[in-house]
């Protein structure tokens, strides 16, 4: 049992990461916002989990980060980003 | 009746409100606030009605000064602005995210229309929406559908104003909904937590997507205009040609209207009967007036520039590829708009600050942004120029006088980067910078949108800046045309007993007795006084006389040397006076305008704070003297030691 679970940590670890790790090109879903100041903006600007999201392109630096959402493009710092946990989709 | 007009950013709700009032909007402010407040007027059925454009929001809760008005208004029935109905403007091709702050005004009970904007976009974009079941939903709002861009819907809204019918609301998204905690972060992400999973319900039922297609238009653009070389290649380029194009085109209505004002005030100053209200409209109030107007030609063209970029789109990208480089430095990316801006009048630019939300990052925009050299200093510059930099061409090509120009432009901005750097060191803040910016999609800039643009920033420049340079130059008036006692009287008398005064044609007797008049003036005895602090400098009094009397406008400084010199003003050129000062010499027989002298001067206007309608402008702004006095004191330091530095190298 400890064996399996382990092993689903292992999943859960690679499979899930901070907004500010993904690479301009990938998809991935939105699985939750930590608390901070302007928790309430990001999620008015549409971070909703479970909201599938692209980063699109990066700015030179690659800071900020374009990201693609509902068909709308938003920037973010990526101390911004950074709050955003999200989940690697299998196919991307 | 009132009508507001809500709805997020980038929605086309300033389309919306140019196509309902068309060119008669007015921009006044919200009451207690600086935010500006755009209003017009339509008739319908005869009737008039005032419509309010709100500034664009993503929900109630506030994050930036601008935004705050949304939250005061709309939580507040008893205020003025209080909306009898809202045309919520929405964007059809991001329906949920735009229903959030819908459905919290839907909950505080306003009186909606809901306007589903950019209709052709979701049709491209492969999305439909039924209306009639999202009518169902919200059943006492009526629904429209328009493309404000293109001018499609305004009969549909006129319509749905007219047959308005206030009926009782009786669902809600959320109950007992109450805004009242500003600052509760945690209940507001609830909330927004919760109105997302009942409007994700809502938009599953009525949105149909036949086919997502993205705008890959815009991404192929964006592979070259964020590019981390191309993109930083192609704002300066871009830069480049616009501030070219304003120096070669603005200088015509410039000439022209500086012209004109000459002689509006020769025509007055002989129609009207000799005396002092004679003095007041021809030298006080005349010139006064022309000193605003001739700075419209070249505020006008940035402006065109600049509401292009943002317009198309394109000035989303430059805050985005420019924030990495200016945060190291306190500012935010879009602190590149202020700073653009001043480098035509730091007035637009201190106020367009607005939409800087941290208030670090836009307290120190506000406080660097005179240090851009604005249209002003250009006559100064100039001036100088060609007095002490001799006409030679550098490695056969490079223009010296030009290049020198470029180099006060330069140093300008440099310092302005600077002086950022330390104020971030000074200033202290709670919260930490953000920059959470919506990229809109590439478009075609509607010309119609950018006129209405111009005219306001011109506007406000008129209105703001205007009245103030006019105070001033009212007061200069004064200060240069009377004396302590008599003491006019008897230079005047001194000078028309002398011999060879009398042989003199008329012209330049008058302009012989102008000079030794103003000497005698306060003014006059004001340059004299500061001449010791100004010595170390390169500077005598005469200069002295002329900086103070540049707080009126940077450019009085070359109208009052004329007058000092007793030289006749031939508009752009000004030979004779820069002949006349390319001569000038001390009482130890030395040129008062050497390379010394001449660039410690221009360094002293790159760095020195010598216009008050852009400190009150900034008192307006930052709701306190506290600012604009720490701007004098540290731009004043830094132009006395610069110049110093300069003066006492070169010497």
């Amino acid at each position: 049992m400890w064996y399996e679970l382990s092993f689903l940590l292992l999943v859960y670890l690679y499979m899930s990461s901070s907004l500010a790790e993904i690479h301009p090109g990938k998809k991935v879903i939105v699985s939750g916002i930590d608390n901070s100041h302007i928790t309430t903006k990001l999620l008015e600007l549409g971070f909703i989990a479970g909201t599938v999201i692209e980063v699109i392109f990066s700015a030179p630096f690659r800071d900020p980060i374009a990201i693609e959402l509902n068909g709308s493009v938003i920037s973010l710092r990526l101390d911004e980003a950074s709050l955003i946990q999200v989940e690697k989709m299998v196919n991307s | 009746m009132k009508i507001a007009l809500l709805g997020n950013p980038n929605t086309g709700k300033s389309s919306v409100f140019n196509l309902l009032t068309g060119l008669r909007q007015q921009v006044g402010n919200f009451p207690g606030v600086t935010v500006e407040k755009k209003f017009g007027n339509i008739k319908v059925n005869g009737e008039e009605h005032t419509i309010i454009d709100f500034p664009g929001v993503y929900s109630i809760y506030p994050r930036t000064k601008d935004e705050e008005v949304v939250y005061n208004v709309l939580t507040d029935s008893e205020c003025e602005e209080y909306p009898n109905i809202s045309l919520y403007v929405a964007d059809a091709a991001n329906l949920e995210r735009n229903l959030l702050f819908f459905s919290q005004l839907y909950d505080l009970k306003i009186p909606l229309i809901l306007v589903l904007n950019m209709w052709d976009l979701a049709t491209k974009r492969g999305i439909n929406i039924e209306i009639e079941e999202l009518q169902s939903y919200f059943p006492d709002v009526p629904i429209i559908v328009t493309n404000a861009r293109v001018g499609m819907g305004k009969e549909r809204l006129i319509e749905a104003i007219k047959n308005y019918k206030h009926q009782e609301r009786n669902q809600s998204i959320i109950q007992n909904f109450n805004p009242s905690e500003k600052e509760d972060v945690k209940t507001q992400a609830f909330e927004a937590t919760e109105r997302f999973k009942k409007l994700k319900e809502i938009s599953a039922k009525t949105e149909e997507i036949i086919q997502s297609k993205s705008d890959n238009y815009s991404k192929k653009i964006d592979k070259f205009l964020v590019h981390p070389f191309w993109g930083y290649f192609i704002f300066v380029g871009i830069l480049l040609v616009v501030f070219q194009f304003i120096f070669s085109f603005a200088s015509i209505p410039m000439d022209f209207i500086d012209g004109s004002f000459a002689s509006i005030s020769g025509w007055i100053s002989n129609a009207l009967p000799p005396g002092m209200l004679n003095d007041l409209i021809s030298q006080g109030i005349i010139p006064g007036i022309g000193g605003v107007v001739v700075f419209i030609p070249q505020i006008a063209l940035l402006f065109f520039f600049i509401s292009i970029m943002e317009e198309s789109g394109y000035l989303a990208r430059v805050v985005f590829i420019m924030d990495r480089i200016m945060r190291p430095l306190g500012l935010n990316g879009k602190s590149i708009v202020p700073l653009m801006s001043s480098a035509a009048c730091a007035i637009p630019g201190v106020m367009s600050t607005r939409t800087i939300a941290d208030w670090k990052e836009r307290m120190i925009t506000i406080l660097v942004a005179p240090l851009m050299s604005c249209s002003a200093r250009i006559p100064v510059y100039t001036l100088l120029i060609s007095i002490v930099i001799p006409k030679t061409k550098i490695l056969g090509i490079l223009n010296l006088q030009g290049l020198v120009l470029f180099g006060l432009y330069f140093i300008g901005l440099l310092s302005a980067l600077f002086v950022s750097l330390i104020f971030k060191q000074f200033l202290k803040t709670k919260g930490k910078g953000f920059l959470l910016l919506e990229l809109p999609g590439y478009k075609n800039p509607r010309w119609s949108n950018i006129a209405i643009n111009i005219v306001e920033k011109v506007k406000v420049f008129v209105l703001d800046a205007g009245k103030i340079i006019l105070a001033i130059s009212i007061i200069l008036w004064a200060l240069a045309s009377f004396g302590p006692g008599d003491k006019m009287k008897e230079v005047e008398n001194s000078l028309r007993n002398k011999s060879d005064f009398i042989k003199l044609p008329k012209v330049e007797q008058q302009h012989y007795l102008a000079s030794v008049k103003l000497e005698a003036s306060y003014i006059g005895i004001m340059g004299k006084t500061i001449e010791p602090v100004i010595k170390p400098l390169g500077y005598d009094w005469k200069i002295g006389i002329s900086l103070i009397t540049s707080f009126a406008a940077r450019e009085v400084f070359v109208g009052s040397l004329a007058t000092i010199y007793a030289v006749h003003e031939d508009g752009e050129e000004n030979t004779k006076l820069i002949e006349k000062l390319r001569n000038e010499k001390n009482k130890n027989g030395e040129k008062v305008y050497s390379l010394a002298s001449g660039v410690s001067l221009m360094i002293f206007y790159v760095f020195a704070m010598q216009c008050m309608a852009t400190l009150a402008v900034v008192k307006r702004e930052t709701n306190s003297w506290k600012w604009p006095i720490i701007q004098i004191i540290y731009m004043g330091i830094l132009a006395y030691t610069g110049a110093f530095v300069t003066f006492q190298m070169l010497n």
